[in-house]
């Protein structure tokens, strides 16, 4: 009995350091499908024609959200052409985030008139597999062969407050470096967010 | 004449420019809250001393740590007799300080001491309060002169008050 119970402790442990930690860069990028704002559904694999993917998990009421969406919209107006468009991914229990319902991603988006599909995780099935812990967190992804590989995880930039304060664009860079071929330095950021509000 | 105007009209808009730039800084004094970059924060993540340490790192805006701070007012009022200091920053806005943070501390009429870290760059300083640190919050940092353990969880009521004894316990049996 006291094996089982300690077998079992193992394998909660295990989990939960397993949701802790975000993919790496080198792993190989979950596909999702998931409901856009716009009713249409969105696959990583729609995007096997691009050189990669800057997907962002994100959502409405992040206070460091906000002050990234202009960003965002940056990021996308800036790379998508050149084969890096931005997918974001609402990953939010609404229960327990009211602002982050459908409807409110509808509005938002329409506020905000998003170029980028925005995604709901509604089953909450796509973020832990990504090991996303927070919004705003960045997944830039590298289309490898047949995969999209993850190339860089973490913040857009070092100043969340104020953008004419930024120094380092650390994704903006990863882009780039992904572009030439290079492997991007830093590969991976931290940056403090909006924890995932989870279903119990 | 002329000259004496300008200067005088120079002085008087200096001195206007402090008196507005000072204005600003008031909030923050009047409040009674610090703000601090992490340069200011570092000294006290780091003390040595017998008194046990316990720094939460938290934001008005985030659920799950405004859940658990009754809890670390429960821990703060039952030890206040002990060597434990509970530090509590937070992570929102330095704007937000009057209409958002001072109401919500009077609400819940939180004892323990809150500070404001106010530093952008969170990808430099949040590896340098725990290496295994994703930056999500809340978080707790404990320690003292024996012991260290980062908790980038949230804590129910009972975990934190086991935990915290722990501490206080270690570091009396050390001494």
């Amino acid at each position: 009995m006291r094996k089982i119970i300690f077998a079992f402790a193992f394998i909660a442990m295990a989990m939960l350091s397993a949701n802790a930690q975000a993919l790496q860069p080198g792993a190989k990028a979950p596909s999702f499908s998931l409901k856009g704002v716009d009713g249409k559904t969105v696959s990583l694999s729609d995007y096997n024609d691009s050189k990669g993917v800057i997907l962002i998990f994100t959502c409405n009421t992040c206070p460091y959200v906000v002050a990234y969406e202009d960003r965002m919209i940056a990021l996308h107006n800036k790379f998508a052409p050149k084969g890096y468009p931005v997918v974001t991914i609402n990953p939010n229990d609404p229960e327990l985030s009211k602002g982050d319902s459908y409807e409110a991603m509808q509005q938002r988006a329409k506020e905000k008139s998003f170029p980028f599909p925005y995604l709901f995780d509604e089953k909450q099935e796509i973020f832990p597999k990504y090991g996303a812990t927070r919004t705003p967190e960045v997944f830039l992804l590298k289309k490898v062969n047949d995969e999209f590989i993850v190339v860089y995880t973490g913040t857009i930039d070092d100043n969340y407050k104020d953008e004419s304060e930024v120094k380092e664009k650390f994704a903006a860079n990863a882009v780039k470096a992904t572009m030439k071929g290079e492997t991007p330095n830093p590969a991976t950021t931290k940056a403090i967010g909006c924890t995932i509000k989870v279903k119990k | 004449m002329l000259y004496k105007k300008i200067i005088s009209s120079l002085i008087f808009s200096v001195f206007t420019f402090f008196i507005i730039a000072s204005a600003e800084n008031a909030p923050n004094e009047n409040s009674g809250i610090k703000v601090m970059t992490f340069e200011d924060l570092k000294p006290l993540l780091d003390k040595k001393t017998d008194t046990t340490y316990v720094v939460n790192f938290w934001a008005t805006w985030c659920a799950p740590c405004i859940a658990e701070i009754p809890y670390f007012e429960e821990v703060g009022e039952k030890y206040k007799d002990k060597k434990l200091k509970i530090l509590m920053v937070s992570l929102d806005f330095p704007s937000h300080i009057k209409s958002r943070l001072i109401p919500f501390m009077k609400k819940e009429n939180m004892k323990n001491e809150v500070v404001l870290l106010d530093d952008p760059n969170s990808n430099r300083w949040i590896p340098l309060v725990d290496k295994d640190w994703s930056g999500a919050i809340p978080a707790t940092l404990i320690y003292n002169d024996c012991k260290r353990k980062f908790y980038p969880n949230e804590f129910t009521s009972n975990e934190l008050h086991t935990v915290v004894e722990e501490f206080i316990n270690d570091s009396v049996s050390a001494e």
